[in-house]
């Protein structure tokens, strides 16, 4: 019985271990989203500027898309870029760009026109109205919209090769037979 | 001593506030309100800070937003709802009470309950313990020579 009780700091102590092992191999960021299934936010954004329109919730409706958040000042956006060129080039899916929190109104299109355009549309979101709707916490961020204009799936931080093909091109595909 | 006092007054910890008089709502009452509902929203860029108190540019969107909504006649329990819809409980720096909280709420009081439990049974087993290794007395023979032992010592 003493015995026994020797070995409880020894339990403990793995317990513990135990824990921090998998704790320090989360992500504090990543959170889930509470929009998982709910219908997207109602917005209206303006075009940015050198286009013609921007896009509202309504352009979403009827396909299935794929909505990223970037922004000129993001520093992994232009690592995710080459990504979401392959992505429109292929013709994979609709992309639509929240071009969030400019303040220079030039600094977006600048920057599409120096990396390239992937976006079907794309509009401005300055104060972050759409971003807080969708709950973004930083870019780039991206979401999946089902047909009925649904968020189904939330990806933060970049895509590449990998998760593309692992998770996010699996499920659009799915996604389109329902 | 003005070098003291200014070395004191660097050591004065003030609550920051990262509200600008730009963002600030013309009705005092209403800015309170604003006030009040933002120190309970977190920054979700910061992690432990509240809107209020954040200089992180989406808290500062996220308090311009607490303030129109405001203007356009939400009560507080609506922003703060509004928010919580966004981005889930995380946003809220006080937990809510719910059955996935329990943990939260009742971990702490759970660990010191059964710590003071734990004590209490160890300590009151002690003095029993004691008894059962009780010292036997010293022999007549032993006793003496104890005594001598120390008498050399002292010698």
């Amino acid at each position: 019985m003493k015995r026994l009780a020797y070995m409880v700091p020894l339990a403990v102590f793995l317990v513990l271990a135990g824990y921090f092992a998998v704790g320090l191999k989360l992500n504090p960021r990543d959170l889930p989203s509470v929009l998982i299934d709910q219908p997207v936010p109602a917005f209206d954004l303006k075009p940015i500027k050198g286009k013609a329109r921007g896009f509202s919730s309504e352009d979403l409706k009827g396909h299935v898309t794929l909505v990223n958040v970037f922004g000129s000042w993001c520093v992994a956006c232009v690592a995710e870029h080459p990504t979401l060129m392959e992505i429109a080039k292929l013709n994979l899916v609709p992309v639509f760009g929240i071009d969030w929190r400019e303040k220079d109104p030039d600094a977006g299109p600048k920057w599409l026109a120096r990396h390239g355009d992937p976006y079907t549309l794309v509009g401005d979101d300055p104060d972050s109205k759409a971003a807080i709707a969708f709950g973004v916490y930083g870019a780039p961020e991206s979401f999946i919209v089902d047909r009925r204009g649904f968020i189904r799936y939330k990806h933060t931080g970049v895509i590449d090769a990998d998760n593309w093909s692992a998770t996010l091109w699996p499920l659009i595909q799915e996604l389109r037979k329902q | 001593m003005r070098m003291i006092l200014l070395l004191l007054a660097m050591m004065l910890a003030l609550p920051a506030h990262a509200v600008e008089p730009s963002e600030m709502l013309k009705d005092p009452a209403l800015e309170a309100r604003a006030r009040e509902a933002s120190k309970n929203l977190r920054c979700v860029v910061c992690q432990n800070q509240s809107i209020d108190e954040s200089n992180a540019e989406l808290a500062r969107d996220m308090r311009v937003l607490v303030r129109e909504r405001i203007l356009a006649g939400d009560s507080n329990a609506d922003v703060i709802d509004y928010m919580v819809s966004r981005y889930g409980d995380y946003v809220l720096l006080d937990p809510p009470f719910k059955t996935t909280t329990y943990v939260l709420w009742f971990g702490a009081p759970l660990i010191v309950g059964i710590g003071i439990l734990v004590a209490v049974v160890f300590y009151r087993r002690r003095p029993e313990e004691a008894l059962q290794t009780k010292v036997a007395k010293l022999s007549a023979a032993e006793e003496k020579r104890l005594q001598k032992l120390l008498e050399d010592d002292e010698a």
